[in-house]
């Protein structure tokens, strides 16, 4: 059994997945096996120090966990051992689903940025998925240039150890819109899923205001950015194009999902002759399409009232998926929140959603 | 049977309503190219009027950006928050098994067929009780006498 880092939620229970953790690119150097020689000179010559742009900055208490860096100089989330020692080891824990947010979208090159997003692929597949099956990893894309993204979903998607594609949540230009489309059918013809994470940089500010003085603005906002994402994903009626599509959303939050999905569904009733190809509420695209992860948990667990109305409001047991996030600390408290669960929704949130959604028992 | 006439023909020509009472509620008679439809004034949402909406077409869709639209005419829009219904059945165009409006049968009548099945002239509200379940509606209680010269619209409350 392994030991649990500092703010970890530590549920009870047997055959549980957790639907998020992070693998961290140490150093550029790190890619060079798996970069052409080119890209290896290239890199080295000028002195590029890899995509390392993080929305999680090192130095700020949420982006590691105490104790979640390895102690010898490499960043928190770079080391194999102790995502086994403070995730994978605990007991219960059958399974997690892998993100890396190396930030390829900050790269203007498109060859280059192809080219890391393929060596980061590369190092996750022999690093980390190869040597622990436990994991389950997600691609990571160029995901502003669509073409080269589905270029990499083509090249590793039929790999059974990648179970998604990783699209950082701030986009240039939302994900539903018709030229994004080759990307998401190229998902749902190999069954992955498609997934929105916390972050990304596509040079438009993170709030729809504007640019924001401070990180909080970012972080806390970045439930906004999922909305507008999610928002846009049905109106472009994706949801019935490519009716396989699933979608999670990791990091956002989950309680803005009722209000969100009320205010959605009752203008989709008056207004839906503009978007006639989104044929059902927005609401039951949800369900039937869209899961999120459940940390950073946005919701007070000191209430056990508004707790349990809170996750009734969002169908907490058909959509929602625990994940740990580690080693990112969200202040969540360290108790094991779990515990509130409503009994039936147990099990769904811990293991079986994340297992069905990502056909882990295939 | 509840039937009621409730307007000229000629008063509600091809591509106009007409907001009528009968027997204590509000039904709108809609004439889409001479075929005629009634549907109660009385949005099932929040009973908004909705027979003083829009009327459309239907507007559907198999894939984003095609547009399929048909059955011009058809389509009621509640001037309140746009719902859309459709007037042959009721039926809101989302969720129709749950969200309907009472629609009614609609049909023209000639002055002669009333009056030939009414012992009384029919041209009194205090008319004798109609025979074969015809009942005089709002507009015998106007001014306006049925005359077998016309044609009027009849509306049959207890159909849908
Ligand atoms: S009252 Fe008719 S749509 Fe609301």
């Amino acid at each position: 059994m392994g030991e649990v880092g500092i703010g970890m939620a530590r549920p009870a229970g047997a055959g549980i997945v957790d639907a998020d953790v992070h693998c961290t690119v140490p150093s550029a150097a790190a890619l060079f096996p798996y970069l052409a020689d080119h890209w290896v000179e290239q890199i080295r010559q000028s002195g590029f120090s890899g995509a390392s742009e993080n929305a999680y900055p090192p130095g700020i208490p949420t982006s590691a966990r105490p104790g979640s860096a390895p102690g010898d100089g490499r960043p928190a989330g770079s080391d194999l051992d102790v995502l086994r020692t403070q995730v994978l080891d605990v007991d219960g824990v059958e399974a997690a689903i892998l993100n890396c947010a190396y930030a390829v979208d900050t790269i203007r090159n498109p060859d280059a940025a192809s080219a890391i997003a393929s060596a980061v692929n590369d190092w996750q597949l022999a690093e980390w998925l190869e040597v622990e099956p436990r994991l389950h990893g997600s691609l990571v894309v160029p995901s502003q240039i669509p073409e080269l993204a589905v270029a990499e979903i083509e090249r590793l998607g039929d790999d059974p150890r990648f179970v998604q594609v990783f699209l950082p949540a701030r986009s240039a230009v939302p994900y539903g819109r018709r030229d994004f489309h080759k990307v998401l059918a190229a998902a749902v013809e190999r069954d992955l899923v498609v997934s929105l994470q916390y972050g990304g940089f596509p040079g438009n500010p993170p709030t729809a205001v504007g640019w924001p003085s401070y990180h909080i603005e970012e972080y806390v906002g970045m439930a906004s950015v999922m909305q507008s994402q999610l928002m846009n994903l049905i109106a472009e009626g994706v949801f019935d194009a490519f009716g396989d599509l699933r979608v999670s959303l990791v990091e956002g939050g989950f309680t803005w999902l009722p209000s969100f999905l009320w205010r959605f569904d009752k203008d989709w009733k008056g207004l839906r002759r503009e978007v006639p190809w989104v044929r059902r509420p927005p609401s039951e695209y949800v369900h039937d399409h869209v899961r999120l992860t459940t940390a950073p948990l946005d919701l007070d667990t000191h209430r056990p009232e508004a707790f349990a109305t809170l996750f009734a409001q969002v169908g907490g047991a058909d959509v929602l998926m625990y994940a740990s996030d580690h080693p990112h600390l969200h202040a969540d408290t360290g108790d094991d929140w779990t515990s509130m669960l409503p009994e039936d929704a147990r099990a769904p949130v811990l293991g079986d959603n994340a297992r069905a959604f990502y056909r882990l028992n295939r | 049977m509840s039937i009621h006439v409730v307007a000229r023909l000629d008063e509600v020509p091809p591509g106009t309503r007409k907001v009528v009472e009968v027997a204590g509620r509000e039904i709108g008679v809609f004439n889409v190219d001479g075929e005629l439809f009634a549907v109660r004034n009385r949005c099932p949402h929040m009973a908004g009027p909705l027979c003083e909406g829009y009327v459309s077409g239907a507007v559907s869709s198999t894939t984003p950006g095609e547009y399929h639209f048909d059955r011009v005419g058809e389509i009621l829009r509640c001037p309140w928050h746009q719902w859309e219904f459709d007037m042959r059945t009721g039926q809101s165009w989302f969720d129709p098994a749950r969200v309907r409006v009472r629609a009614y049968q609609a049909r023209i009548a000639s002055g002669a067929s009333l009056v030939a099945t009414d012992e009384a002239p029919a041209t009194t509200t205090d008319a004798a009780p109609p025979a074969e379940g015809m009942v005089p509606g709002p507009y015998v209680a106007e001014t306006y006498p049925v005359s077998v010269e016309h044609d009027y619209i009849v509306v049959d409350l207890l159909s849908r």
